[in-house]
């Protein structure tokens, strides 16, 4: 084996613009994606809903599956979102992105506040940790319930038209571009940044923390930013629901929210930006066929799903290379 | 006062039975299970079924809400959690979700969605009274059994922790199963035992405070978060740890719900993020391998 020669900076950027360069199947998915609303006026909430999903589970696999960080409480920042966006509108003007922006904000700050939290301990320090901050939260807006509505919700919320122009219909057709386009805007944004140095780092993070810590890149740094980074999107994703549904309630902070983003990414795959996208989508597909027929138990399938995944491993699942070769151990 | 500090005793102590098993199993295999809250369920189910489908008496009833858990955890062990050991935390997070999911919409399914009775014998619905004023001291004889048996519990387990061969096999594999089972040490056997009596603890914990803590379909899912508190802040390595841990929850969340109602279990939670905070490792742990 020859000794790797260095390679000079003009090749490096070639390889680095080669990874970044969209892939023409991204793109013929993102033309179907963007043609859904067109296509399917009439599924619009679920186009909006779907879109909302993703990008909370997108969120997520910035976490999970480029910092490594399992995170049983990502309804804190959804639900820190929702309510900051709804009660912006009610509170201080109606304006749909200044409110998105407001929600954005709010949840980088959880985020950032919260972050120093997650740098120590073992994956079940974590795990509580995150789990708390959501009950927390959760408890708070119950506590506050002249704020927040307390377990009926927050109600009357009333957005003002985006951009000034388009108002938000009742079939939902302006709600599923607005998010779209925030999920789109997001997924260019992360593409970028995940193939950055810092997202670089971030999988080095994931894969050996001393490593990198002796390489003299600062861990806690790197995490928070991450982390923050996260929890914004986590918010937008929480303020697109409340603003497009007129509607912000306790549901946005419940466990099971944090369950189900988990699930979705998992089933999509984490550690790359489309399987927030994927997995939303299989998610909500998933949910839709199996509430048609059995409305009450459907969580007895998913749960089937679940442990039926993690036995047979979830790379292998989905990569039909693998299934003939002997399981080994990861 | 006092009667507050007794509830919040026997609530403690029986969230260590309930956690118990939990503690054990994580802290030998390494392995999250939150699918431990639906053994618990189980056994609180047999209890309610024996009792009130077939009529047997309370006190027969708890050794098979000990055996039945016991067994379905042993066969689950064998057959489901084996294989993922040796996977990463999330993978184990993601399969005890969806065991639990499973166990709620299956129970669900059976026995329907509502709150579950027990006719507690009268024996046990007795109450005495002793002091008054601030000192007052309620004692209900339902909590003074639980408090008993768990107590009795406790020690018969750290009996068996300390002074048996079985107990110093595991005490060996929790501290290192790979040179456990270097010296020869069944260390697969061991946690199959084990497994299946931390599940039936915790069925027997469920039984138990079926009255107190309630008994419907997502009771996995509401203590959850409690058994993981005791876990988390006591600390897997021993059991005097999550003993402690549970008695600091139970009498925390007895006393915060009494004196400030409307804030529910934040004060828990609070309490359990600043401890965490504090001692990653938990609050009675010596050193810290993992």
């Amino acid at each position: 084996m020859s000794h790797p020669t260095p390679l000079d900076p003009a090749t490096l950027a070639q390889r680095s613009a080669a990874v970044n360069r969209w892939r023409p199947w991204e793109l013929v998915l993102w033309a179907a994606l963007w043609a859904t609303p067109f296509v399917f006026p009439q599924h619009g909430a679920l186009i909006n809903e779907v879109a909302i999903f993703a990008l909370f589970a997108v969120s997520l696999d910035l976490v999970l599956g480029y910092a490594g960080i399992v995170s049983l409480g990502h309804a804190a920042f959804f639900g820190v979102g929702a309510y900051g966006a709804a009660l912006f509108a009610k509170e201080v003007m109606p304006d749909p992105l200044v409110g998105l922006a407001v929600a954005t904000g709010l949840g980088a700050l959880l985020g950032l506040i919260t972050s120093p939290m997650i740098v120590r301990g073992t994956d079940l320090t974590r795990l509580m940790v995150t789990m708390g901050v959501a009950l927390v939260l959760m408890e708070l807006a119950n506590k506050f319930s002249d704020i927040t509505g307390g377990a009926d919700g927050l109600q009357g919320v009333m957005m003002g038209p985006l951009l000034g122009r388009f108002e938000f219909d009742l079939g939902a057709h302006t709600a599923s571009i607005y998010s779209l386009t925030v999920l789109f805007l997001v997924f260019a944004f992360l593409r970028r940044l995940v193939h950055s140095p810092f997202g670089q780092s971030l999988q080095a993070l994931r894969d050996n923390r001393l490593r990198v810590a002796s390489l003299g890149m600062t861990v806690q740094g790197r995490l928070a930013a991450v982390y923050t980074l996260a929890g914004g999107l986590a918010g937008a994703a929480g303020a697109l629901l409340a603003q497009t549904t007129g509607f912000a309630s306790l549901d946005v902070l419940d466990f099971h929210r944090s369950a189900d983003v988990l699930l979705a990414l998992v089933i999509g795959g984490t550690g790359w930006l489309w399987g927030g996208l994927i997995g939303a989508i299989a998610f909500k597909v998933m949910h839709d066929v199996i509430s048609a027929f059995t409305p009450q138990y459907w969580t007895f399938w998913i749960g089937l799903i679940l442990v039926v995944l993690m036995l047979v491993g979830r790379e292998r699942m989905f990569s039909p290379r693998q299934w003939f070769k002997r399981g080994g151990q990861r | 006062m006092l009667t507050l500090l007794f509830d919040g005793i026997a609530y403690g102590m029986l969230l260590f039975v309930l956690a118990l098993g939990l503690a054990v199993t994580m802290g030998l295999m390494n392995f999250i299970n939150l699918a431990h809250g639906a053994f618990a369920m189980a056994g609180g189910y047999v209890l309610v079924v024996l009792m009130q489908r077939h009529g047997w008496p309370f006190l027969a009833c708890l050794p098979v809400a000990f055996i039945v858990p016991a067994l379905i955890g042993a066969l689950l062990e064998r057959t489901l959690y084996r294989p993922l050991y040796n996977k990463p935390h999330l993978d184990q997070v993601l399969f005890s979700i969806g065991l639990t999911f499973m166990a709620v919409a299956a129970v669900d399914y059976v026995m329907g969605s509502t709150q579950q009775n027990v006719q507690l014998p009268d024996w046990l619905r007795q109450r005495w009274e002793i002091g008054s004023g601030a000192l007052l001291l309620g004692v209900g004889a339902y909590r003074l059994f639980i408090v008993a048996v768990c107590v009795a519990l406790a020690v018969v387990l750290q009996l068996i922790l300390s002074g048996t061969r079985f107990g110093s096999r595991l005490r060996a594999a929790v501290d290192d199963p790979r040179v456990a089972a270097g010296l020869g040490i069944p260390v697969n056997r061991v946690f199959l035992l084990t497994f299946a009596v931390g599940s039936g603890l915790a069925g027997l914990g469920g039984a138990l405070g079926a009255d107190v803590l309630g008994l419907d379909p997502n009771f996995p899912l509401k203590f959850m978060v409690y058994f993981l508190i005791v876990c988390a802040v006591g600390g897997t390595s021993s059991i005097t740890g999550p003993l402690l841990a549970a008695l600091l929850l139970g009498i925390a969340d007895v006393f915060g719900k009494y004196y400030v109602p409307s804030l529910g279990s934040f004060i828990v939670y609070v309490l359990m993020i600043v401890i965490l905070l504090w001692r990653p490792q938990g609050l009675f742990t010596r050193g810290g391998a993992r």
